[in-house]
């Protein structure tokens, strides 16, 4: 029953994070709606429920951490960052904006609750896998979380984290693949194919949390979970997620991979998401 | 505001390279998924067989270059100017600078006018970094016109070469028909008191910076340096010798850049006083492409109080 209670509360959270997103992209004028939408389940139950943290104390040394690898996702992260309580949401109207502390791609020395400074795609997972093999040194129980893009995998960086992190076994860490198939210049298998995905990372030693709905709250919080029961092998997640989801017309458009939504799409987007 | 036409050099870009592929059945073009930004989107949908995306990963693209160089192809590689040059830089220097492969690197959404998205997405770094690897010819084109007449260029001559474009619309500067000699500086206007040496989008604000100052009865010479590397020696001497004082202008960390090429040149064959205007050695930030100009110091008012620092240091 309460937990009933809980995933309403986070389908409330996701609801106001995708509106916060629309109005902040576009005020900016510029900026990534496709794939904030589509990761934004994914950051909500990290954020609010999933990841021990303390908005109030950022720098607290045994917090959990997340490294949003798609930096391009920025405006989420801002969204979540804000709603926690890390920083006051009258921050997010100035998104983009000279000056403003909330850069179009995460910036870790501009904002409190920025863990790694992120995009140039394909860099994310490695930091990650420094701060978990820090906290195995540290001999702290801390989780890290990375969340990636499908086509952001095809960097020949993350299969060398990949590989590092089968290797030393880090079990505090999971990775989270926000797999909405598809990428700037169109579907990740007509521009270079990433099946089969599951295989792939299965290769590399990791534990394999496959056919998850990267919007089902309940789904996601299932497979963190159990995530974070296995012993001896990172864990990633294989979220199947729809870009642009929560506003019909952006879904599965790539046409607002990168472009913001003029006056009447704003407005008709935050009808739909009312 | 201004009453010039304006076009982004990576529109001229997307525009003559499907010229060049009906010219030349040589031609390779490749992409990181940014295809409709760089505008080799146009190539793709006109010869899509000789067109290749490559993903996210520019690495693995320069690498397929050379290899596509290495059988006879000329090979164009297009993607953002920071993940064609920091990303790739050793896959460049061994794989295509190294052997001396046709490969050109055609980047676009160079320096802070690349904007809103920030320092990720900014390269100040590039012209550096190019420059500093043996066998590399660097270009800066200064407006759309003489970027059609760059990438002509480079179809039809062999060797590894960069080319810097910009994301904004930006002032066309030169008559078109203008002829373009690799290495060879262009004078843009007569001057007498000093030179302001530019490239890229910069010219444009050097001759406007120019003409302020013959306002205050200083007359100043403006040269395109759009070949970064190999510097045209010879007219920086020049420059040097006639005006004994030089401005130098890059959208461009002051570090490593046209100021610098310019002052090798001169350190060594005609020492006078120079003043560098460029970012200063510093990571900019997220905002629309001029309001950074103007943050930043690249304007023709801070070419101005330049031209005015190098004049007071100038001995009579
Ligand atoms: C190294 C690098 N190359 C290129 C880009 C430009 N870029 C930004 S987003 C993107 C596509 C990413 O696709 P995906 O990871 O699937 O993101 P999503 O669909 O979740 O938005 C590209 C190529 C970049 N940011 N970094
Ligand atoms: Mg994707």
């Amino acid at each position: 029953m309460l937990f009933d209670q809980k995933i309403k509360e986070l389908e409330e959270k996701a609801r106001l994070i995708r509106r916060d997103i629309i109005s902040m992209i576009s005020k900016a004028g510029s900026g990534h709606p496709g794939g904030s939408l589509s990761a934004t389940d994914i950051l909500t139950v990290l954020y609010f429920h999933k990841m021990n943290i303390r908005p109030t104390e950022p720098n607290w040394p045994d917090r959990d951490r997340l490294v949003l690898s798609k930096g391009h996702a920025a405006p989420l992260l801002y969204s979540c960052l804000a709603e926690a309580g890390y920083f006051p949401t009258s921050y997010l109207g100035t998104l983009r904006q000279i000056g403003s502390s909330l850069q179009g791609h995460p910036d870790m020395l501009s904002l409190p609750g920025i863990e790694m400074t992120t995009g140039s795609l394909g860099q994310g997972l490695s930091a990650a896998v420094g701060m978990a093999l820090a906290a195995r040194v540290d001999k702290k129980a801390y989780r890290v979380y990375c969340v990636m893009g499908d086509g952001e995998t095809q960097e020949g960086q993350i299969w060398e984290a990949a590989m590092a992190a089968g290797h030393y076994k880090t079990d505090n860490l999971t990775a989270v693949l926000d797999h909405n198939k598809l990428q700037i210049d169109g579907h990740i298998e007509k521009i270079k194919g990433l099946d089969p995905v599951v295989d792939k990372w299965k290769a590399f030693r990791w534990n394999v949390i496959s056919g998850v709905n990267g919007h089902d709250v309940k789904a996601l919080i299932k497979a963190f979970d159990e995530a974070e029961k296995v012993k001896g092998r990172p864990s990633i997640i294989i979220a199947d997620t729809i870009k642009g989801k929560g506003v019909s017309f952006m879904e599965n458009n790539n046409e607002f991979h990168g472009r913001a939504p003029t006056k009447e799409e704003t407005e008709r987007a935050l009808e739909e998401l009312k | 505001m201004s009453e010039k036409k304006q076009i982004a050099t990576r529109d001229a870009y997307g525009k003559i390279l499907v010229e060049l592929g009906k010219e030349f059945p040589n031609i390779i073009v490749m992409d990181a998924d940014l295809s409709v930004s760089t505008k080799t989107c146009g190539f793709c949908k006109a010869f899509p067989e000789r067109f290749f995306n490559m993903g996210v990963a520019e690495q693995d693209m320069m690498g397929v270059a050379a290899g596509m160089a290495a059988t006879g192809k000329t090979v164009f590689v297009s993607t953002f100017a920071v993940f064609a040059t920091g990303r790739c830089w050793d896959q460049i220097r061994v794989s295509i600078a190294y052997p001396r492969l046709n490969v050109k690197i055609v980047a676009t959404h160079s320096g802070i006018t690349t904007g809103e998205d920030g320092v990720t997405h900014q390269a100040n770094e590039d012209i550096a970094i190019m420059r500093a690897i043996p066998n590399m010819t660097v270009i800066v084109p200064s407006d759309a016109v003489e970027t059609e007449a760059v990438i002509r260029h480079c179809a039809v001559t062999q060797g590894p070469t960069y080319v810097r474009l910009s994301r904004p619309k930006t002032d066309v500067i030169n008559e078109t028909g203008m002829e373009f000699i690799v290495g060879k500086a262009r004078q843009m206007k007569e001057g007498k008191d000093l030179t302001i040496i530019a490239c890229g989008l910069m010219v444009a604000r050097a001759l406007d910076a120019a003409q302020a100052l013959e306002k205050d009865g200083i007359s100043a010479r403006v040269i395109n340096m759009h070949t970064i590397k190999p510097i045209d020696r010879e007219a920086v001497r020049k420059c040097a010798e006639e005006t004994g004082a030089i401005v130098t202008v890059e959208e461009h960390n002051i570090i490593g850049g046209l100021g610098v090429a310019v002052a090798e040149v001169l350190v060594e064959d005609h020492p006078v006083p120079v003043a560098r205007v460029g970012i200063r050695d510093m990571f900019a930030e997220s905002g629309k492409p001029d309001e950074l100009l103007e943050k930043y110091g690249l304007t023709a008012s801070e070419i101005v109080k330049a031209a005015k620092n190098v004049l007071g240091r100038k001995t009579a």
